[in-house]
């Protein structure tokens, strides 16, 4: 046996920039690694999946204490889109690609990517609704069973 | 530090496998190294990244992640993959002599 991680399966539950990110980026590190990986999008983790919606993926400017400034002013009409483009103008700097290219770039590193099926049907979505890359719509216990043998990571 | 030998000359590795003294390396290793990572044959496929990744470490001083190689050597990500499975970046860059890639996406 090695001591070194040879897959991993990552969960993302959230549709925001910081609640995204984090999960492609590790996933993309764990291939460019050789590290097994898998996504299984789940809650509000679907528009991270969703044609219409993945350029469309703000940051939470209210209830982000990360972002040092007050509350009430986070939720100022438009605050949160000049705060997620201030981000993304940030990441274009360091060449950290927007969601729908860094998704399509981690589909084609081999890592897998599935959409959680109870959440398409409590959100009423279909197949249609998603990107190409997406390999399936499945079950909890069907991406456990995809998972097996590595380590989980829940975003 | 560990040391390997091919093609008859000794060269020093660090502890992942890669050339502390990049110039050390001579194109004949590139198969040996490979071998060792279990790429059995390196095609013209293979050449081209693994000359320009050197290439780029020597107008750099570092070697491209897997996001610029797509962009930028001709080859495309999910051919690099299939290239080199357990990592284009880095098994280039090893198989390339050259220091690992730095560098998270």
């Amino acid at each position: 046996m090695t001591d070194y991680i040879q897959k991993i399966s990552i969960i993302v539950s959230q549709g925001s920039l910081e609640g995204i990110y984090p999960a492609l980026i590790m996933a993309n590190g764990a291939r460019s690694e050789g590290i097994e990986a898998n996504l299984f999008f789940t809650f509000f983790g679907l528009d991270a999946i969703n044609k219409d919606r993945q350029d469309h993926i703000r940051l939470s400017s209210v209830g982000n204490p990360g972002l040092h400034f007050p509350t009430w002013l986070g939720g100022f009409p438009g605050m949160s889109m000049i705060m997620t483009q201030h981000m993304e103008s940030k990441m274009e700097k360091l060449d950290i690609p927007p969601i729908p290219e860094f998704i399509e770039m981690i589909s084609d590193t081999g890592a897998g990517l599935y959409a959680c099926k109870a959440s398409v049907d409590l959100f009423g979505m279909s197949k249609d609704d998603f990107i190409d890359q997406l390999d399936g719509i499945i079950t909890v216990g069907d991406f456990y069973q995809i998972a097996s043998g590595g380590q989980m990571l829940f975003t | 530090m560990t040391t390997a030998s091919y093609v008859g000359i000794e060269v020093e590795l660090n502890d992942e496998g890669f050339f502390t003294d990049p110039s050390a390396w001579r194109e004949e290793m590139a198969p040996m190294i490979a071998k060792e990572m279990g790429i059995d044959e390196l095609t013209d496929e293979h050449w081209r990244v693994i000359r320009f990744v050197r290439d780029r470490y020597l107008q750099t001083g570092g070697g491209p992640s897997v996001r610029v190689l797509g962009k930028t050597s001709g080859v495309e990500v999910k051919d690099l993959y299939r290239l080199f499975p357990k990592g284009p970046a880095k098994q280039a860059a090893k198989i390339a002599g050259i220091p690992k890639p730095v560098g998270c996406i």
